[in-house]
């Protein structure tokens, strides 16, 4: 009980800090980010004092409202739900954006991660269990796919098969002329397709991470002794390889992996800016291009909130995949 | 596990050679590895003197390449090949940066407040892990579009302020162990002071480590700085290779075909990420000597051997005479 | 002490009265182990040399100590004895011949496979050095002793598993509630003995034991060497007991084989060893353990001349 309070605890504080720090940066980074915004939102339309004067409040350079108070109306704000109106997206909230976004983020990303971690603990473990094996010269494949910026790689992906040779969508999320979203077949069809070549890119990029963890893992845990326990009471190499290695060397990995989970919707940005995904990390850029603050803000708090507690969803059950936690509690 | 492994190992090499078992014996991975990162260094610092304005447009427009342009023109028909070479410098110069600076950081506050303990440890260690949740990109983005002019050295400071974190916790319990080993604890009852213990104790066991760390970060900063750059939100004052490949990605080079644009910077930022990681390899090899793997020629050559040792003792066996009481002692040479 | 040696043979000697020194040993008449010629070699950097030429036999039923310094090679032995060595280990030479009880003799050495994953256990068991480390942390006890019989005895059912897991541990002094811990939980002393409860549960006829109880303390030690007896005694197993520890060995086995630099250069009865030793590593070897009488500062001050010459009797490392 004790340890399931200090994590809160913990978590507790780096989500404060977190906020504060999203509270802060618009306020102390040179620059004045409210001409900014007000010179963007003047290209679409007029821009009428009392819009200027929302945004000063929003960003903090309107002096009449002290630091301090702007500060609690910030956190106030946020716990009633109020993230503001995105300009981007106006005249919707900042909340109904990520609302339609995330859901596309976390199946997409969160998809391609589960399946990279299993090829990759999988791959691994092989490579691992049989050294100098033919799998083991896929370590150097897979460390020069990781070495490859993402997005290049996307592109090329997406040039040889989307362009030259169109068997993938190019950029959305689904067939927006011809599908209407729904639980239908042709809209989960539509969106299995146009999600193929994003999943793809990703699994690739990403593999070669998990295959070397865990193979590192299986090499210092096959030298353990209870290894050698296991092999002198005759059991069978599979069961060696599974229940008594893997079973060990797979804990780094988990907290990797529930990690990584936490990262999905971060990571998802450059993915969804090459393949135009609609996601949320697309939704943060194209934020970042309108000067949209109060979406900004809003993405990065979601954000935050997601690695934070796939973070301790992760401590909280680490106890029951390694009961050696559970003693000391 | 693998640090009571390292531990071990350390612990069982008398001090005169551990200078030798630092440098990784010469491997075919690490040869190329090696050869790539000097290859790519040496073309960043001394292919600029030699080559044209990268700047310089004419109105030749996209070409491919020709004697004139080993690596053909932009869309504005600017020198691909200068602007590599220049690239490669702005890269090189961004990953140094933050490898030196993350770092720097991370010894910092994982080595330091290890060694320390108590209220600074425990300082440090919250302010690591806060920073290791804190997601980087997305910071990385927010504070990025906040300042529409970045130069270098900020990109720079960014990655490294995003990438400390993680470096640091695993120095903090590398650090830890080192610190209740007996011969640092001889050395402390011996009543050396502090600093000469960090520096000449406990930091000779930590080189490999940061070593490894360094061209991590390295690796990740050339990473991280390319995918800003692609994003918009790059450097503003230099060409490194990602902001090449935006250039790249905006002129619409893979559509028209323009591979020579598009396809250098990213092999580049592949190669050499993949020479670091190769040298990262041979290092994790002296860390943990475990990974270090007999060729599967040598074991296959074992084995015939053993058969071979067999045969050879199966021929040469008689079966034992019958027993005889014997009182004597059985003493075998 | 003598009379604990060869005590098949004083059994049946007793019935007819014949005086127990005339009749031939037992690991000549019944040996359950015969190894021939036994060479291993380590292919590091340099080529070591980690067991040479080893001649053996083991009696049915007999303990069979193997004494020496670290790195002699003894362990090096016992693992190649049961097939356990990895690269860049090769055993480039020897047989290794075990003889059933059912009456035909086994070539270790020839077995491949699933021959060889059956032969483990079921003929010829170990117990581990540092049960610390020994027992798979994720798993429960139960798991780890059951994982015996689904290997082994595949017709068991799930309840005739765990019962007989029960009574092994029962066995071995250690209660049945503990068959739902995980290794962790269980102290030094306790997980000693599951692994020896382990290593009984195929009831093989050879049980290899490698430094047993050098990782614990001395009251714990005696009685674990207590039940080693006792069970030996009870299910007429044979025991090579590893250790460096001389009069540990004096005290429970039958014969004493020393080890120096991968040879054995002495092999004899317990009592005759301790007498009268042939050689002058052994005797070195038996003096080098302080005795319990004798003058304060004996030991430092008189028991080891070679230190004050400067050389060391121990010193074997090329």
């Amino acid at each position: 009980m004790k340890y399931v309070l200090r994590k809160l605890g913990f978590y507790a504080i780096a989500l404060w800090a977190a906020l504060t720090l999203n509270f802060f940066l618009p306020r102390i980074m040179p620059g004045n980010p409210v001409d900014q915004l007000i010179s963007k939102l003047a290209q679409k339309g007029q821009v009428t004092p009392a819009t200027r004067h929302a945004i000063e409040l929003m960003l903090g350079s309107d002096s009449s409202v002290p630091m301090w108070r702007q500060y609690l109306n910030y956190f106030g704000n946020i716990f009633r739900g109020d993230l503001g109106v995105s300009v981007t997206y106006f005249p919707n909230s900042v909340t109904s954006v990520i609302g339609s976004t995330l859901p596309w983020t976390v199946g997409l990303v969160g998809i391609s991660t589960i399946l990279a971690f299993l090829i990759g603990t999988l791959l691994g473990t092989l490579a691992g269990w049989k050294r100098g094996s033919w799998i083991d010269n896929l370590i150097p494949v897979t460390t020069l796919l990781q070495s490859i910026p993402y997005f290049w790689l996307a592109l090329i992906l997406l040039y040889f098969f989307g362009l030259k040779n169109p068997i993938f969508p190019l950029f959305g999320g689904y067939d927006v002329w011809s599908v209407e979203p729904g639980w239908n077949w042709a809209f989960i069809g539509s969106v299995i397709k146009y999600g193929t070549l994003p999943a793809i890119t990703i699994v690739l990029s990403s593999v070669g991470g998990w295959m070397l963890g865990m193979r590192n893992m299986m090499v210092a845990t096959l030298s353990e002794d209870y290894i050698l326990t296991a092999e002198a009471k005759g059991l069978s190499r599979g069961k060696i390889m599974v229940s008594y290695a893997a079973r060990n060397a797979i804990l780094p990995s988990i907290s990797g992996f529930a990690i990584s989970l936490g990262f999905v919707v971060a990571g998802s940005i450059v993915a969804e800016s090459v393949f135009s995904y609609p996601g949320i990390g697309f939704a943060l850029l194209t934020a970042v291009q309108n000067n949209d603050y109060a979406l900004m803000q809003g993405i990065f708090m979601i954000i935050t909130v997601s690695v934070l507690g796939a973070n301790l969803f992760m401590d909280l059950i680490y106890g029951f995949i390694d009961p050696r936690t559970r003693a000391q509690g | 596990m693998t640090t009571a492994t390292r531990t071990a190992h350390a612990q069982r090499k008398p001090r005169k050679s551990r200078a030798d078992s630092m440098l990784p014996p010469m491997t075919p991975k690490l040869a190329v590895g090696l050869t790539i990162v000097v290859i790519i260094a040496a073309f960043a610092i001394f292919v600029p003197f030699f080559v044209e304005d990268p700047n310089k447009v004419s109105d030749v427009g996209m070409t491919a390449p020709s004697a004139q342009h080993w690596l053909g023109t932009t869309q504005t028909g600017q020198d691909v090949f200068a602007q590599l070479a220049y690239a490669c410098r702005g890269s090189l110069f961004i990953g140094l940066t933050v490898g030196v600076l993350a770092v720097a950081l991370s010894s910092f506050f994982g080595i330091l407040g290890a060694y320390v303990g108590g209220a600074t440890d425990e300082a440090f260690s919250l302010l690591s892990n806060v920073m290791l949740v804190i997601p980087g990109l997305p910071l990385m983005i927010v504070i990025a579009s906040y300042m529409p002019n970045k130069s270098s050295v900020l990109v720079a400071g960014v990655l490294a302020l995003t990438s400390w974190a993680g470096p640091s916790r695993v120095l903090r319990g590398f650090t830890m162990s080192v610190r209740s080993r007996d011969y640092v604890l001889a050395a402390r009852v011996a009543g050396e002071k502090p600093w000469r213990i960090l520096f000449v104790e406990i930091f000779p066991n930590l080189i490999p480590l940061l070593a490894s760390q360094a061209m991590s970060a390295i690796i990740a900063a050339i990473l991280g700085e390319a995918g800003l750059s692609y994003l918009g939100l790059g450097a503003t004052d230099s060409y490194t290779w990602g902001t090449m490949l935006y250039y790249a990605q905006n002129g619409m080079a893979l559509i028209l075909g323009a591979w020579w644009w598009f396809i250098p910077p990213g092999l580049c930022i592949a190669l050499f990420g993949a020479a670091l990681a190769l040298i990262n390899f041979s290092v994790d090899e002296i860390v943990n000597p475990k990974l270090k793997a007999a060729t599967r020629s040598q074991i296959k050559k074992w084995k015939l051997e053993e058969k071979a040792g067999k045969a050879k003792s199966d021929a040469e066996y008689t079966p034992s005479p019958v027993p005889v009481p014997v009182a004597a002692k059985e003493a075998v040479a | 002490m003598t009379t604990a040696t060869n005590s098949n043979a004083a059994s049946s000697a007793a019935s007819v009265n014949i005086p127990t020194n005339v009749l031939p040993p037992v690991y000549e008449t019944d040996p359950v182990l015969e190894v021939d010629d036994f060479c291993v070699e380590y292919r590091a950097e340099k080529t070591v040399q980690a067991v040479k030429h080893v001649n053996l036999k083991l009696g049915r039923g007999e303990v069979l100590g193997l004494a020496g310094e670290s790195g002699c090679g003894k362990s090096t032995l016992a693992y190649g004895i049961n097939r356990l060595l990895k690269p860049p280990a090769v055993i480039t030479s020897g047989r290794v011949s075990f003889n059933s009880r059912e009456g035909y003799p086994i070539d270790v050495r020839a077995l491949e496979g699933d021959d060889l994953r059956m032969f483990r256990w079921e003929k010829i068991s170990m117990v581990f050095q540092g049960a610390m480390n020994s027992l798979n942390p994720v798993k429960k006890i139960k798991d780890q002793l059951g994982d015996v019989f689904t290997t082994h005895r595949p017709d068991m059912s799930r309840k005739e598993r765990l019962d007989k897991c029960g009574e092994l541990l029962e066995r071995v002094g250690v209660d049945r509630n503990r068959l739902n811990a995980y290794p962790h939980e269980l102290s030094g002393g306790m997980r000693q003995r599951v692994m020896i409860a382990m290593a009984m549960a195929l009831d093989p006829q050879v049980m290899i034991m490698d430094e047993p109880t050098t990782a614990l303390d001395v009251v714990v030690q005696r009685e674990i060497l207590r039940e080693i007896t006792r069970l030996k005694d009870e299910f007429g197993f044979a025991v090579i007991f590893i250790t460096h520890d001389l009069p540990l060995l004096l005290e429970i086995s039958d014969r004493i084989a020393v080890m120096r630099k991968g040879e054995i250069i002495e092999m004899n009865d317990a009592m005759s060893l301790y007498t009268n030793p042939q050689q002058e590593y052994t005797a070195k070897l038996l003096s080098s353990f302080p005795s319990l009488t004798g003058d304060r500062g004996d030991f430092i001050r008189t028991g080891s001349e070679d230190l004050a010459e400067g050389t060391s009797p121990f010193a074997t490392k090329e």
